[in-house]
């Protein structure tokens, strides 16, 4: 043990004992006092005073972050329904602000004016109900306009119709990164499931090229094990080989009963998607977005453009939004020239959860349109 | 029950089936569990704003797993301890810990009963809370850690080792605790429930009770009807975990040991877990809020010296809170891909709950209106809760309304309203009730200076810690992340989680005065008159020595209200509840 150890120790527990010893302190100066322990006028003041002067250190500091912190908040958003959200945002945060405003003074401000004092006595009221319904009546009124107001925004964002002229992609989450697919020249995603998944078909999606490359390497599976059978002396190893066919087997009764269950327009619907692990998007496009996750809940989360979306194993759930700014005009409205926009996971979903992002590139339709037929030519399902 | 036992030592501290051991038991299994759910949360406060640090204290705790060979937090312990921090704060020190201490306590003080309604049902709910205690800590020291997949445990990551390491055994030890925690839960909300209805003393009808009978009596209903859903859903997660049932589970793939597995689960839901988690989840935070709100009632009237504003009202507020706590739940999950009009139809109730609760903030400060208040500690964290309430209550407006949750979901701005709403409120009304009825547990005072200093620290650090959150979310970080400098956006963000994590910490230490002072007025402080606070209710009637059935004699009988202070034409500023209406006095 060397002595700066010892030294270390020897300042902390000075530190504890002094500590200790003010706190006794205060306390044995307490005991001296007249009233042991029991509030005076003069306490009375000054807790008074302080929670008057507290008042107004709360809206102090309140503004203070606002005037320092404010301009790291999210800036305008870059989406349609973005304003549409911005704007109740602001009718909502102002309404909050004002009512937090007036309620913590009045707070405050009570406390102090009517601090304890020995020769006063208390109004004595118990209620008072013309009073009482206005005072219910008034946040009635209030959030009733809030409701339906929230109500209206969350109708147009969430509306299913808005899908109808979008262009549809999926982008699909997975422990911890995300893959972008791109519904083709139909517009139609196919069908996706992780049954389906291979190194080349990171998807799972099901054409009819992907089945008979799964079951072709399904079978090729079986008919080895099967070859290993005949050789094989070892009787535990032997059955666990038999066992290894038979569910085999069953998977491909599986893969044939989900594949059969597909219709063929699905099935040619995926033969055009486009598997990408880039995020591309035309401004001002409608975007219908799909998402998917392989493992466990993630949340496709897009601050810039006011969306977000849970990506749930078994189920696909949707995002319809537009996005108003490029790149390009962002980065200049922010005057920072390394700014992009990023989707980020909004839910935990294991240790690096925290570094699960994917940076979104929104371009003019003409650059869309050419990264996009770039990517045709070698991530298209039926060129793979 | 009115004489004396002999008692041993066992019989009369570890298996008592006296409601105020009880009680004592409840306050310090739940103090303790505080304190090490706020050494938790400090340690990952050093993290965030010090990321990837050495971090010598989390290694000299917990041990060289949790940290990386250079010494900083892994991500996986920091996963661990955010979700052991909340699961602790939430169920045990602000569930079992506040409703546990003050339930115990006042229910049969403040009715006028001898004991609860079963003094052994108390014991074993007191018993099971303890080892379910035991079992959330002994699950930091086993292989793979605690569970980490955020208090709400949802599946498919709490349902896989494969996911993440901390849904191993330590995952399984958390569903064990939680269960035995439910069965605590139960045994006591019955045992509230029918001491509140059956034993109340002569003349003390419902309506004559004090509001934190009616606060208490209301979260044992709401625990005893939804505690039971989180039990089934913590059952079927069970069996998806070893059974190979597909309650929450479907079309999962992932890579054992590189190679890619489908698993065999077919058909589950893991929506399905979150409904039935929030239908527990939802009412929970009012099982944690209410008897705080209850407890400050209480003591803001009484340090007031005035009645409580609309008595009424304030009984109708909680019966409105607790039934609209029910149907609300689906806020929580407006962006798992629910149908949006079930979202709408969650918007709506949900912000009709803002209505009962702004008529509890206009209540609380017409009650200091003209009020000769008396600032004891205890008035002064009722007074925090008010101001906390009002703040955290008011950005709910915005998280309930599903358009502008969307964007604020699950980052730092839900992490500021509930910490604000419902963790200070519940923790200021805690410390108000210790610092209120330690008299009537110890027979002694608490130091009052000391208690100034503590208020004031833990104040400020409390507003220090959580307002600057908001910020946070409104910059859209999102909660949970162990690190965010692989975010340029989020790069600026650092000066104010460096504000956050100086407050968090310091606040932490400052509880050592409250610890200190606790421990040392038990035993040296000043001795407690008959009723310290000059209050009206029945327990400041009950003899300082603590006596097996509370009243040596009879038990007193109510002629009135709890709170008639300063009513004209008396002498004194208060009436206790036991003395007769004089000649032509009105009730109130």
């Amino acid at each position: 043990m060397d002595l700066n150890f010892i030294l270390k120790i020897a300042i902390g527990l000075l530190v504890i004992i002094t500590f200790f010893q003010v706190i006794r302190l205060i306390e044995l100066s307490s005991r001296l006092a007249e009233n042991k322990d029991q509030v005076t006028d003069k306490s009375n003041f000054y807790n008074g005073l302080l929670l008057l002067l507290s008042g107004f250190g709360l809206l102090a500091f309140f503004f203070w972050q606002r005037a320092e912190w404010g301009h790291l908040t999210l800036q305008a958003p870059a989406s349609e329904h973005g304003v549409l959200i911005d704007q109740l945002w602001h009718t909502t945060m102002g309404l909050i602000i004002v009512v937090f405003l007036v309620l913590q003074p009045v707070l405050f401000g009570f406390s102090y004016f009517y601090r304890g004092r020995k020769n006063r006595k208390a109004y004595f009221i118990s209620h008072n109900n013309k009073l009482e319904i206005f005072w219910t009546a008034i946040p009635t009124v209030v959030l009733s306009g809030l409701i339906v107001y929230g109500l209206i925004v969350w109708g147009n964002v969430t509306d299913v119709n808005n899908a109808k002229d979008g262009m549809y992609m999926e982008v699909y989450a997975k422990q911890f990164g995300w893959t972008v697919r791109y519904a083709g020249e139909d517009n139609k995603l196919g069908d996706g499931h992780v049954r389906f998944y291979a190194p080349t078909n990171p998807l799972g999606v099901v054409t009819e090229n992907m089945y008979k490359l799964q079951s072709a390497e399904l079978d090729s599976k079986i008919s080895i094990d099967k070859e290993k059978l005949l050789v094989e002396k070892n009787i535990a190893k032997k059955k666990s080989i038999s066992e290894r066919i038979e569910r085999n087997i069953a998977k491909q009764k599986m893969y044939k009963a989900y594949y059969n269950s597909i219709s063929e327009e699905e099935r040619l619907a995926g033969e055009d998607d486009i598997v990408v692990s880039e995020l591309y998007l035309p401004v001002n496009q409608k975007v219908a977005m799909k998402f998917r996750s392989q493992d466990v809940i993630h949340s496709a989360y897009m601050p810039h453009f006011r969306a977000q979306m849970n990506c749930v194993p078994g189920l696909s759930t949707q995002f319809v939004f537009t996005p108003t700014m490029t790149t390009k005009e962002y980065q200049e409205y922010l005057g920072n020239p390394d700014f992009d926009y990023v989707l980020l996971c909004n839910k935990i979903c294991g240790n690096a959860h925290y570094n699960m992002k994917m940076k979104i590139v929104v371009v003019t339709q003409e650059e869309y349109d050419i990264w996009i037929k770039e990517q045709a030519e070698t991530r298209m399902i039926k060129n793979i | 029950m009115g004489h004396h036992h002999k008692e041993n030592f066992f019989s009369k501290y570890i298996f008592s089936t006296d409601h105020k051991m009880i009680s004592k038991q409840f306050l310090i299994t739940g103090m303790f569990m505080g304190v090490v759910a706020m050494v938790l949360s400090a340690l990952f406060r050093m993290q965030l704003a010090n990321p990837g640090s050495k971090n010598p204290i989390l290694e000299f705790l917990l041990g060289s797993n949790y940290v990386t060979e250079a010494g900083a937090m892994t991500p996986d312990a920091y996963l661990a301890l955010v979700t052991i921090h909340g699961t602790i704060m939430v169920f045990f020190v602000l569930t079992g810990g506040l409703s546990g201490t003050f339930a115990n306590l006042l229910i049969p003080l403040q009715l006028g009963a001898r004991d609860m309604a079963s003094g052994f049902l108390n014991m074993l709910s007191y018993w099971f809370f303890f080892l379910s205690s035991a079992i959330m800590i002994a699950s930091f020291f086993v292989t793979g850690g605690p569970a980490s997949s955020g208090w709400t445990i949802y599946p498919p990551l709490s349902a896989m080792e494969l996911a993440i390491d901390g849904s191993g055994l330590g995952m399984d030890l958390w569903l064990i605790s939680m269960t035995l925690f439910i069965v605590s839960s139960l045994l006591g909300g019955l045992n509230y429930i029918v001491t509140i209805l059956n034993l109340r003393t002569k003349g003390m009808s419902m309506t004559r009770m004090p509001l934190t009978m009616w606060a208490i009596f209301v979260t044992a209903i709401l625990g005893v009807l939804s505690f039971p859903v989180l039990l089934s859903a913590a059952l079927l997660l069970v069996f998806d975990r070893t059974m190979g049932t597909s309650f929450y589970l479907s079309d999962i793939m992932l890579a054992e040991n590189g190679i890619m597995q489908v698993l065999a689960h077919d058909g589950g839901s893991p929506v399905l877990f979150q409904h039935l988690f929030w239908f527990l989840g939802h009412p929970e935070v009012y099982i944690v809020l209410l008897p705080a709100l209850g407890i400050t009632s209480e003591i803001i009237a009484t340090n007031s010296r005035k009645p409580i504003f609309g008595y009424r009202a304030m009984v109708g507020s909680i019966f409105a809170i607790g039934f609209l706590s029910f149907i609300v739940w689906g806020h929580h999950m407006f962006i798992t891909g629910m149908n949006p009009f079930l979202g709408s139809v969650f918007v709506f109730t949900t912000l009709l709950i803002a209505i009962p609760s702004a008529i509890k903030v206009f209540n609380y400060i017409a009650t200091l209106w003209r009020g000769n208040l008396q600032f004891t500690p205890a008035m002064l964290f009722s007074i925090a809760l008010v101001s906390t309430f009002i703040t955290g209550g008011l950005t709910g407006l915005i998280l309930g309304d599903s358009a502008l949750d969307i964007n604020v979901h699950d980052t730092y701005f839900v992490v500021a309203h509930f910490h604000i709403v419902m963790g200070l409120s519940a923790i200021f009304g805690m410390l108000a009730g210790v610092y209120h009825w330690f008299p009537r547990m110890y027979g002694r005072l608490m130091n009052l200076k000391l208690g100034y200093v503590h208020f004031w620290g833990t104040f400020i650090c409390a507003y220090g810690t959580f307002f600057p959150m908001h910020f946070l979310g409104m910059a859209g970080l999102p909660r949970r992340y162990y690190d965010n400098s692989a975010y340029p956006m989020f790069e600026e963000l650092i000066s104010i989680n460096e504000v956050v994590s100086f407050f968090a910490i310091a606040g932490a230490l400052i509880q050592v005065i409250f610890f200190f002072n606790f421990f040392y007025s038990m035993y040296r402080g000043t001795k407690s008159p008959q009723n310290p606070w000059r209050s009206n209710t029945l327990e400041w009637t009950a003899p300082v020595e603590h006596i097996h059935g509370n009243w040596p004699g009879e038990i007193p009988t109510v002629h009135r209200w709890a709170y008639d202070y300063s009513k004209p034409g008396k002498k004194e500023d208060f009436v206790p509840q036991n003395v007769p209406l004089s000649k032509g006095e009105e009730e109130h």
